[in-house]
């Protein structure tokens, strides 16, 4: 692998390890599957590209965060007020962004960001070939540290023990409606800003780029704690981080060993899947290990 | 104080398998007063409590709490002036947090949920003080997460989240039946131990009626959603297992058929 395709890997890792953060709080810390996701991703991306075409990139990345809430913010009110299942809430949410984003894109499936001013450009004299990665790996340390400190208010061990424990959350006096609103907005908002951050890197917008970022997320994060463990709060952050380097890696590798690019979300499915059901291979081979451990027992009889 | 006025809920309404699992329950329970529940399976103990704690909407009725009506509150609003253990302990602590994060979310119980810090230093000897109380060594394990403890030790740590802000109105659930028995006499004195020294109004489901007589100020039976006895004064301590069991089944003209509550 050149030092360009891992540099590539990096910086895209970085950006995508904001959209895993955002994954992380949905499917871990409140323990529900948002599908949301793959909505939200584009709805940033859009947001900020339409910002920075009118000359304004960084207020769009704040946009594109709060479209993201917002988008989120839909999905939780579908649960917890409609009562309907949270991965149809999702879908649903999903299914309705991707009008709202065409209507963002002002009707164009694709818009280009060529010769605009974007987030990276002021720091291309400083930083000249690194801008993009010293840009994102700012942002995403801003994302870490701020969420790391919010994990420990009082709202963020709500947040926390709404995921381990609803029941336990409302007899303790909280409203666990308001806390799985505010945990899925900013999940979607953290995908929001990756979003944006993905479109200003690569310079354009496109209406189906969203597809599988959910996996891509989830992909991360199991990756990221398979690999680095889940003992400490700040020790899981930073697995999600490595495990979205991680993913990127495994990709850039995928594509070195000469695989079509269309075949990636295959491969994300097939990571996920196995990922998944580690457990189940995990119990299986104690089972087969004791069935060949008695073997020997049971002949001496 | 609570005040329980004609209370009816009815599970399934309309279906072929419509319930009437309370029917026109009258309960009043005054300050301090600690009241133990018993009743075979099916008897409405249970839904007598989530009907209080707003877990279940109920069909009629009113729920009176300290002259508040509560009838149409949420339970998340209820629960600011309940403390509430369950049986299954763990539905009352969060597993993956620490036991000082667990204490920290009961003790802001009330209080504005925001982003200021969720465990200050001031709390953190209180909640030292209150755990020593329990004698389980937790006061030296803060940093520990609640699902390393055992089934008795989150239990006593869910009645210490419960009471640690005083509510007015303590439900407890059968909150000793999953327990083993020597934890489970532990757990029960800790109760009576809380319950007295903060003068609580509390309301025990207990499967065993020896504990149901020994411990709390009164003892009411129930049977097919209703309030069949209520014990107290002289004629409570009067009672015994034996004449409680031969009253049960003169009232009920029904056998008592849980082995559970006999051997218990």
């Amino acid at each position: 692998m050149s030092v360009m395709v891992l540099m590539g890997s990096l910086e895209l890792g970085l950006i995508y390890a904001i959209m895993a953060l955002g994954v992380f709080i949905s499917f871990r810390t409140l323990n529900m599957p948002d599908l949301s996701v793959d909505g939200s991703f584009v709805l940033g991306a859009a947001v900020s590209v339409v910002m920075s075409l009118n000359g304004h990139p960084f207020l769009g990345l704040g946009a594109a965060f709060i479209a993201g809430c917002g988008a989120g913010a839909i999905t939780a009110l579908l649960h917890t007020k409609l009562k309907i299942q949270p991965l149809l809430a999702g879908i649903l949410t999903m299914l309705a962004l991707y009008s709202v984003n065409l209507k963002v894109m002002g009707g164009r499936a694709n818009i280009p960001l060529i010769n605009k001013i974007t987030v990276f450009s002021p720091f291309e004299e400083i930083l000249r070939d690194y801008n993009k990665l010293g840009f994102s790996l700012a942002v995403l340390l801003l994302i870490l540290f701020l969420l790391f400190l919010f994990l420990k208010t009082r709202l963020g061990f709500v947040l926390r023990a709404t995921g381990d424990n609803d029941a336990m959350v409302r007899a303790l006096g909280v409203n666990t409606d308001s806390i799985i609103l505010v945990g899925l907005a900013l999940s979607n908002g953290l995908v929001g800003v990756a979003g944006a951050l993905i479109a200003q890197s690569q310079s354009f917008v496109d209406v189906g780029m969203g597809i599988g970022m959910v996996v891509i997320g989830l992909a991360s994060v199991i990756i990221g704690e398979v690999v680095f463990g889940v003992s400490s709060l700040l020790r899981r952050l930073m697995a999600v981080i490595l495990g979205s380097i991680l993913y990127r890696l495994i990709i850039a590798f995928a594509l070195e060993l000469g695989m079509p690019p269309t075949d990636l979300k295959l491969v994300s499915a097939v990571i996920v899947a196995i990922a998944m059901a580690m457990p189940v291979f995990k119990k299986r081979l104690s089972v087969v290990k004791r069935k060949m451990s008695k073997t020997p027992h049971e002949r001496s009889k | 104080m609570l005040r329980v006025e004609s209370l009816s809920k009815i599970f399934s309404k309309g279906s072929t398998n419509e319930k009437l699992a309370l029917r026109d329950v009258n309960l009043s329970l005054g300050e301090g007063e600690f009241v133990t529940i018993i009743g075979g399976n099916g008897a409405g103990k249970s839904t007598l409590m989530n009907c209080i704690s707003g877990v279940y909407e109920i069909d009629n009725g009113r729920i009176t709490l300290d002259s508040t009506d509560i009838t149409f509150e949420p339970e998340y609003k209820r629960s600011r002036h309940i403390g509430r253990v369950f049986q299954d302990p763990l539905r009352g602590t969060a597993h993956d947090m620490t036991i000082e994060e667990n204490l920290s979310i009961a003790f802001a119980k009330g209080k504005s949920v925001g982003l200021q810090a969720g465990v200050s230093k001031k709390d953190i000897n209180l909640f030292k003080e209150r755990l020593q109380l329990l004698d389980l060594g937790l006061e030296n394990r803060l940093k520990h997460k609640v699902g390393l403890l055992s089934g008795g030790q989150r239990q006593a740590l869910t009645l210490l989240m419960a009471t640690i802000i005083k509510p007015r109105l303590l439900l407890l659930d059968e909150h000793t039946a999953a327990l083993d028995p020597t934890i489970a006499r532990k757990v029960l004195s800790l109760t009576r131990k809380i319950v007295s020294e903060e003068n609580l109004c509390t309301l025990m489901i207990t499967h065993n009626m020896k504990a149901s007589l020994e411990y709390g100020t009164r003892t009411i039976m129930m049977h097919e959603g209703q309030i069949m006895m209520d014990l107290q004064g002289q004629e409570r301590k009067d009672m015994t297992v034996d004449r409680l069991i031969e009253q049960f089944e003169k009232r009920s003209g029904a056998e008592l058929d849980n082995d559970r509550m006999l051997l218990g």
